[in-house]
Formats: C-alpha cells, structure tokens, sequence
C-alpha cells in the first residue's frame, strides 16, 4: 500500500516535472529564437504611455486584513472538516454534534465579524 | 482599525482601453479608493480654432467635421448655424427639415456608441459595442447615402444643405424607422434590468441640479439630474418647433439614469424622425447667399464670396453631448477673426473630479464612460 | 493486476497502457520501469490532451463569442480561421522577450512557470476514466484544493515584480478574491465529501455510479456556488477584475509579452478546464451516464461533460458585466458563505439519518434531493431578500418624460455615494501625505 501512495505522487512529481520542461523548453526556445534588441524605451514600465509618478511598490492600503484573517479562520476549518467529513459516520452521532457546534461557532464569529463591520469594504 | 499606507498616484490615460481616446485621469488612490482626480487634456489638441482664423467660412466646415468626430452631422449644423446667424440668411424649408432629420439621426447613431461604449465600460466583454454597432452602421449607411461619407460628414452648409438626398433615401429611413424601435426595445429589455448594471450604476457619480447647473453641465448629464433643458425646446432651431417630442428626464442624477436618459432620448429620436419623414416638403435646400452674384438654378456659390459683416454671433443645438454652441466674430473679412467652440465634451467633463472623488476605481471608469467624452471634442 | 478487456477496448483508454505494462514486465524489467512508463504515458497524455484542447477552445470561444456580437470572428488562418491560435502560440513564442526595467528578474521570470506547472499538475488526479487516472490520490479533493490555491502566490509574484502600478493592483485585487471564493469553495467541495465518505475522486465517481445519481441533484447549491468561485478563480466575467481591462488595463500580467503572457493565457484556459474536470467529476458523474458509458467510451463522455461546463464560462464571458471589488467581496462572505455553512451543516444531518434510519437508496436519494432542492431555492431567495436585493428591488427605472423645459424633479437613490462631501479631497490627501 505505502508503495502504491508512494507510486501516486511520483506521478504527480513527474507530471509536474513534464510541466516544468514545456514551460522551460518554451521560455528557451523563445530566447534562441526571438530578436533581442533592447532599447531603453523598451524597458518602461508601462502606465499609459506616462513615467510612472512615484514609487512602484508603495505601502498599498489592502482593506481585505481582516478579510484575510477570517479565510485563516475558515480554512483551517476545512482541514478539520475534511477528516470529519470522511469518518464520522463510523463515529457516530457524538461527532456530528460536535462538528456542528464547531461550524455553529464559526457561524456565530462570522456574524459577530459582520455585525462589527468588518466584511465591509471600505 | 486603521493600517500604515501611503497614497499612490496612477495615471489612467493617455493610452488607456478606457479613456476614449488620449484623455489622461492623474488619479491619487488609497488602495481602490480615489482620494484625488485630475484631468490632464490635450493630448489631442489640434488648435482649430486658431486654423479656423486662417481660413474663410466655408472651408472651416470639415473642421466641425473632427471635433466630435462621431456626431460629425450636429458639429456641422452648429456652426453653419452660426454663420447664417452673423449674416442673417434664413435657409429654405426643405434644407430645415432635412437638418432635423440628419441631426436626429446622428443623435441615434452617437447614443448607440455612448450606451455600447458605457456597458463596455461596466465589464461586458465587448457584445453591448458589437450590437449597438450594428444599428450605427445602418445609419451610417444612410449618411453615405446622402453626402458620400460615413464618419466625417461635411454635409451641411451656409444656407443649406450640400446636396439634396437621392430618391431612394426616404425608403430606406423608413425601413430603418420599422427595425429600429424592436433592436432599441432588445437593448431596453437587456440593458435597462440587468442586475449588474444597475448594481454598478445606481447611485454612482450623483449630481445633484444645483450642482449640475453651477458646472453648467448639459445635454443627457444634466437631463439624468432632473432638469428638463433641452436647446431643442428651449430654444428651437432648425424643424424643431413644428415636430412633437419629449424631452426625457432622470430623476435621480446618477449613472444609471445618464444611461436611461439616452435609451429614452433614441425613443425620442425615432419619434422625431417619423415625423420628420412624414412632413418634409420639396423645394429648394440651398438659400441665396447674400454676395452670390445671380446663378443658374440654386447652385452653391463660391467659397470665396463670403464676407459676413462686423458683429458677432453664437448659435447653439443640442448635440448628442449637450449644448454645442459656436461663437463668431467676425471683422469683416473673408475669415472668422474668433472662432470659438463651446464644446459639452469639455464642459461635462469638469464636473468629473467633483463625481470621481471618493469612489472606487471600477467606479471612476464607469463614471467617465456615462459623461460620454469624445476627446476630438474636449482637446479640438 | 488483471486483465480486464482487451487492448484495443477503446472504451478505456488504461487498457491499452496496462497491456503495454504488462508486455513490458514480460521482458523482465525491473519493478519501477512500469510505474515510470505509466506515468509518463500519462503525463505526455495529459499535457497533449490539454495544450490541444486549450489551442482548440482558443479558436472555439473566439468564434462563439463573435456569433453572440453579430461579428465573424477568426477566419483567415487554415480552414474557417482553425489554425489562428496556432499561429497566435507561434507570434507568442517569437516575440521579443521584455522584461521591465525596474521588475524583479528571478521573480518575474518565475510567476509564468509557478502558474503553468500547477493548474497542469490538477489533472494529475482527475479520472478521465475508469482506469485512466494518473494518480488517484486518497486524499483527491484535498490535493485539488491544495494545488488549486498556489496560483494565489503565481499570480501576486507576476504582479508585485513587474513594478506596475496596474499590476499590483490587479494582484491585490486577485488575492483579495481569491481567499474569499477559496472558503465557499471548500465548503461546497465539503458537502461532495459528505455524501461520497471519500476524497479519492474515484471512489465519489463510483458512488455516482453506484447510486446512480449524479451530485449536482443532491447539491444544487453546492455546484451553484462553486461554478461562482470557479469564474473567479480563472478570472471569468462577471467576475474577471483581477484582470480588467476597462479599469487596470490587463491586471497582473500587464507587463507580460510574448511567451511569457502565452503561458499566463494558457494558464488561465488550462485552470478553466480544471473546474469544469472538477466539476464534472464531483458533480455531474465523472466519465459515467446512467449506464451510457457501457457503449459510449467514458472518457468520451467526461470530455464532453467538462467542455459543456466550460462552455458556461465562454457564455457568460459573451454576456455579463463585471461587478465592482466590494460587491464581489461581499458576495462571497455575506451571501455564499452562511449559506455554505448551512448546507453542509444539513448535508451531515441528512447523510447521518440517511445511515441511522437505514432507508433503502431509492427511497432516500429523492427525499434529500428534493430537501436540498428546496433547500437552495429557498435559502436564496429567502437570504437575498433579508440583505436587500429581492427581486424588484434592483429594477431599473425608467426616464420620466416632459415637454416643459426647467422641471426639476430630483430624488437620489438609496444607497447612493455621498461623493465628494465624504471625503474633501484635498484634506484627505493632506492627511495621507502628512502621515506617511
């Protein structure tokens, strides 16, 4: 069996790997094959045919932090769902309340994140 | 909870899918929110009015042809109006009727372009454009017909019209008068109720009239404001005051009754035109022109002959964009000594900043496209 | 492992690839040799399969996309235009590669690799059909899920490297939606568990066989809220704003040319086909149809499904506005999210009483069916009118019509943005400045 889950992912490795050699070979063939002729224009960064004003990479207000927060929340959620999800018949009943409460907390966080305004886009 | 940022400034435009044309909006952002706009004009500045000083009367039509190049036919009429104005001509009745109808046309034609050009702006992926180009070619088609061109127009002129339409233009109008109420009645029936449309338009870049009125906004962006005003009633120019139509009128002043206001105002066009159509007499479609020595028949006269005398003049319509209003003064000359355009492109557009502050991003696009720009305008 | 049909059963293309392994252990080659082939039979398959299919589906959206906008679309390259995306793939590949001159070399070159490498790694688990399968993982959905999400990262190194404003605001843009879509996901994919008691995508594929029902009509809600989180994920309108180009001109890739960008496109086609393979594999059978796949080859059959479903992105891509960052946001957390949270709460209730009750298949396949179904219908409704947006409120208004000039009748609309008046501009640039 561990030979078979071992087999498994050797053929996602090589699947990936086989990606890998497409995207390198193509990025390759593209450097043989295409002109080069740099010029200092050509290197601009693009902004509408302006200079660019300012810094690039500026401290960018992000108003999705506390969004971001909840999907941490939420995710993790999942991971411990997921096994659940799998077993909890041959558990019995007691897994299934205790699940729900789990989500019914989840739930009440997710309102009290709502009531506080914070799935609000501003 | 408040989070360490700096503002960030970001040029929309000149070379924007956006911006309809070289139009360059210097945006300052605190992440998707506008906190500041400028409108940086010009990019397609091609000092016509200081040309149109060097040349006669005559031969600054076509330049009314490239200010609002996609309502070429209202550009044309302004100004022609404006001449006949500072020399007094009245042109015959026939050329009247024939300017309403070609003025109305192009206002269908430049609606379909402004509606098509705003749903492209709200994200769909090009089809409202294709569907509504559709219908602007058949008009245009209609325009080749009558002067030759489809874009640049230079149809009108001192006194009249260039040349009187050919016999098979008036079944043709009318076999576009029977498709077009069902193609509008489609765009209604897609448009008017689509949930994201209304989810991105509604309440968006509201003017209120005070406001509207003090940045003498016009034409569909001072109507979605709730104020009825409308040069073709208030002041009535060419066939206008024999001809029954509404004016149509927002009741909210935000993006989305900019939008109504035009599908409503294509309703209104194709009323007009019916009528138009109904009631247009025969005769001649070029007036004498005071310095015309006497010709054959009613042929044009010659360019050249037309001094206009000392004074001054300011004709306006209604263009699909507002109030379009050419100001003369001339000095006796066989060229305009000023020639001014008041153009609503340019107009409208000043009271961009005052919408746009405070919005998102995807918001300012959106409301930009509902002011319905045409660069050649703003910049002339 | 036995023979199960002959070689040339078409109906199952691993019969032919087991023959060959079979032939090949025969010479007596050492134990791996089989396992290395099939893989790579499998890999090489996959990738044709997908690059033909994205080349194809290139030239199929563009021509169904110009017959919905009364245009002709790509005509001119090979037979009907067949071979355009040919030779688009050929212009990309010759283009000039540039790279901006303040972007970040190592990572903007990396962010098309990252991106290609696991949307093609997605297929890997997939069953085309019932022995076709290049690693049926136990832990499928998981994996899905898992590798699904790494185009997050791909696509926030393509924008933060190319020093573009453009770009970082589509990145942030793409993040911020994808963590929200990425929930609602998980918990639709969620409920699929629930019934199936597996996350090998085999075993959930057999269950639909076995019961003879597809999910999609015990999970009416679940495939609904995927399809949504699926549009956002490959950037689809109505929900394509990572990558507007009416308001950020291409999003993340905007500094992307050549095969560079290729890739990013072909990328986004490839990830496409991963929801619709994932969807129709959790969803609407896999490669099997009420027995049909006894005459008709089952791949034939799930490669049809997956095209239809993604024939659902190209539509909408034909029809539909985009919405505007908060409502999508706000869609996701206020709409989707308690509503996904309910269905699978009620998914484990039903699927326990289903096993505690022991009611025969028959009977009880409808019954949740039918709960489920009126379940989502509902639950939307009933949710969407609670947040405001029942039917009737979002209708449009129509142009009042006068004949006096000068009437002013004005009345904004609720919810309307108080402009400028919220935020005086030149004091909130003052404060922002001073701050920072």
């Amino acid at each position: 069996m561990t030979s078979d889950l071992f087999g498994d992912y050797i053929a996602v490795l090589i699947a990936a790997i086989l990606g890998f050699v497409l995207v390198g070979g193509a990025l390759i063939a593209n450097l043989i094959l295409s002109p080069r002729q740099p010029t200092r224009t050509k290197g601009v960064t693009y902004e509408c045919g302006m200079l660019t004003i300012g810094r690039t990479r500026t401290q960018l207000h992000f108003r999705y932090y506390l969004f971001a927060i909840l999907f941490l929340i939420f995710d993790i959620e999942a991971v411990f769902l997921f096994p659940w999800a799998v077993t909890f018949l041959e558990i019995g009943k007691q897994a299934f309340w205790e699940m729900i409460a789990f989500i019914a907390i989840l739930g009440f966080g997710l309102a009290y994140a709502w009531k506080k305004g914070v799935l609000r886009w501003r | 909870m408040t989070l360490k940022s700096e503002p960030f400034v970001v040029n929309l435009g000149p070379q924007h899918p956006s911006t309809h044309g070289v139009f360059r909006l210097r945006l300052t952002l605190d992440g998707e929110r506008i906190i500041d706009a400028d409108m940086v004009m010009g990019y397609l500045h091609r000092s016509m009015e200081k040309l149109a000083e060097e040349r006669t009367y005559t031969q600054n039509i076509p330049f009314t042809d490239r200010t609002d190049y996609l309502a070429a036919m209202t550009g044309n009429l302004a100004y022609v109006m404006a001449v006949e104005k500072l020399m007094g001509i009245e042109p015959p009745e026939r050329a009247l009727w024939l300017r309403t109808i070609m003025s109305e046309l192009q206002r269908f034609a430049s609606h379909c372009m402004a509606i098509g050009i705003f749903a492209n702006d709200c994200g769909a992926w090009q089809t409202p454009v294709m569907h509504m180009f559709r219908d602007r070619e058949k008009i245009l088609d209609l325009f080749e017909m009558a002067c030759g061109a489809r874009l640049t127009l230079n149809y009108m002129r001192i006194g009249g019209v260039s040349r009187d339409i050919p016999p098979e233009f008036i079944p043709a109008a009318r076999k576009l008068m029977q498709d077009l109420p069902r193609r509008l009645a489609e765009y209604e029936s897609l448009l008017l109720d689509n949930e994201i449309i209304v989810a991105r338009s509604r309440g968006i870049g509201v003017l209120t009239p005070e406001e509207a009125m003090a940045y003498s906004v016009s034409g569909p962006l001072l109507r979605a404001s709730g104020v009825a005003w409308d040069i073709r009633t208030a002041d009535p120019y060419a066939a206008y005051d024999k001809v029954d139509f509404d004016i149509a009128v927002g009741t909210s002043g935000d993006v989305y009754d900019r939008f109504v206001v035009r599908l409503a105002e294509m309703r209104q066009s194709l009323r007009i035109l019916e009528q138009a159509l109904d009631m247009m007499p025969s005769g001649p479609i070029h007036a004498r022109l005071p310095t015309a020595t006497a010709q054959p028949g009613d042929a044009p006269v010659a360019p050249l002959a037309l001094r206009p005398p000392v004074g001054e003049a300011y004709a306006r319509i209604e263009s699909p964009r507002g109030e379009l209003g050419f100001y003369l003064v001339s000095d006796g000359g066989p060229a305009p000594f000023r020639f001014h355009i008041r153009s609503p492109s340019f107009i409208n557009l000043s009271a961009l900043k005052k919408m746009t502050v405070g919005v998102t991003v995807a918001d300012a696009i959106v409301i930009l496209g509902s002011v319905d720009i045409v660069v050649g305008e703003v910049d002339r | 492992m036995t023979f199960l049909a002959p070689w040339y059963d078409l109906r199952d293309l691993g019969n032919a690839v087991q023959a060959l392994l079979d032939r090949i252990r025969d010479w007596g080659a050492p134990d791996w040799v089989p396992y290395a082939v099939s893989s790579l039979i499998g890999a090489v398959g996959i990738l044709l399969w997908v690059v033909l299919s994205v080349l194809a589906f290139i030239w199929i959206e563009r021509r169904v996309v110009a017959l919905m906008q009364n245009r002709i679309g790509p005509n001119r390259v090979g037979p009907a235009g067949l071979l355009q995306p040919v030779a688009d793939a050929l212009k990309l590949l010759l283009k000039e590669p540039i790279t901006p001159r303040d972007a970040d070399r190592i990572l903007f070159w990396m962010a098309p690799i990252v991106i290609f490498i696991p949307t093609l790694v997605i297929f890997a688990v997939i069953p085309f059909g019932g022995r076709m399968v290049l690693a049926d993982l136990n832990v499928g959905v998981l994996f899905l899920i898992a590798i699904a999400t790494i185009n997050t990262p791909a696509v926030f190194l393509a924008g933060w490297s190319s020093n573009n404003k453009y770009a970082l605001l589509g990145a942030m843009r793409t993040i911020a939606m994808l963590i929200s879509y990425e929930v609602v996901q998980v918990l639709a994919l969620l409920a699929v568990v629930l019934f199936a008691g597996s996350m090998r995508l085999g075993d959930i594929v057999a269950w639909q066989q076995h019961y003879n029902v597809w999910i999609v009509f015990l999970q009416p809600l679940g495939i609904l809220a995927y399809i949504i989180s699926g549009a956002v994920e490959i950037n689809r309108s109505p929900t394509d704003i990572s990558e507007a180009e009416s308001e950020i001109v291409a999003g993340y890739h905007t500094e992307y040319g050549g095969i560079k960008f290729g890739f990013f496109y072909q990328a986004e086609y490839m990830a496409g086909f991963a929801i619709a393979a994932i969807i129709t594999t959790l969803y609407l059978g896999g490669y099997t149809a009420w027995g049909l796949e006894k005459w008709v080859p089952g791949w034939a059959l799930f490669l049809g499904k997956l095209y239809a479903v993604f024939f659902i992105y190209i539509w909408s891509r034909g029809t539909l506005p985009r919405l505007r960052i908060d409502q999508l946001m706000s869609f996701a957390w206020k709409f989707l999210l308690p509503l996904s949270l309910v269905n699978v709460a009620l998914v484990g209730a039903e699927v326990l009483v289903w096993d505690e009750t022991g009611v025969s298949a028959n009977v009880a396949l409808p019954i949740i069916g039918a709960v489920n179904l009126v379940f989502c219908l509902v639950a939307v409704v009933a949710w969407a009118r609670l947040l405001g947006h029942g039917a009737g409120r979002q209708r449009g208004r129509r142009a009042l019509l006068t004949k006096e000039v000068g009437v002013i009748h004005f009345e904004p609309a609720e919810g309307a943005s108080p402009g400028p008046a919220g935020i005086p501009a030149a004091q909130a640039l003052r404060r922002r400045s001073g701050q920072a």
